[in-house]
């Protein structure tokens, strides 16, 4: 085996890699929007993860593109995606918080130690 | 190789379902546009994808003007939203509510 078919294997194993881990990413986030119980938890998943999946698929369809105009280009959309995706989520969460929209806390709430005491006890 | 891109290519099809479910399910307008902007980051995706998985370079093109597009009509939707109006640049109205003393948060 030659160095080169070295290399071009070693670039299709990198490149399955980083669009594998930004895949789960992606669809990591995409579970989280679609079952976390209010809007922050949601931004959350969809902000955090969009922005590191999206660039890990980028990483790996740069490594496996075949001449440079196409690997520049998808680096431009690459930036583009790093600058806009978290302005846009900032941009959200700002709008929700000046509108007055509160964090849903139901779900965290401590019980009342009487309470608590009552609910484990012998029945 | 290919098939492993078109597997990529399902995967984001699929959290781009999730995403329009959320979209019409959402019970807040944030709810709505975050779904919308997320939504139109995975199209981005699915354009870079199908462009590497068909061999159409133009595809590309596309994703980058959808990016472009996507970031703008979410900042064109929440600046509709608060303010209710898209005729005023946003520098000029912090500036008038703060003249007029309503700039209070």
């Amino acid at each position: 085996m030659s160095a080169a078919e070295i290399f071009q294997h070693a670039r299709d194993v990198f490149a399955i890699g980083a669009m594998a881990v930004g895949l789960v990413f992606v669809i990591a986030g995409a579970t989280g929007v679609m079952r976390l119980p209010d809007f922050y938890t949601r931004m959350h998943a969809a902000g955090v993860t969009d922005t590191l999946g999206a660039e890990l698929i980028i990483v790996g369809l740069i490594a496996q593109a075949g001449d440079w105009q196409t690997a520049a280009k998808l680096a431009l959309v690459g930036l583009l995606l790093f600058l806009t995706s978290p302005t846009a989520t900032h941009a959200i969460a700002n709008a929700a918080h000046r509108s007055g929209l509160k964090p849903d806390l139901s779900h965290f709430k401590p019980k009342h130690p009487a309470d608590a005491a009552s609910s484990e006890g012998p029945k | 190789m290919h098939f492993l891109i078109f597997l990529v290519a399902i995967g984001v099809a699929v959290a781009m379902a999730i995403m329009l479910a959320r979209l019409f399910a959402g019970p807040t307008l944030y709810d709505r546009v975050l779904a919308a902007n997320s939504f139109g980051t995975k199209t981005v995706l699915f354009l870079l994808v199908f462009a590497a998985l068909v061999g159409r370079q133009d595809a590309i093109d596309i994703a980058l003007l959808y990016a472009l597009i996507n970031f703008v009509a979410t900042i064109a939707i929440l600046k509709f939203f608060r303010y209710r109006s898209l005729e005023i640049a946003l520098a000029q109205m912090s500036l008038r509510k703060a003249l007029d003393g309503e700039y209070e948060k």
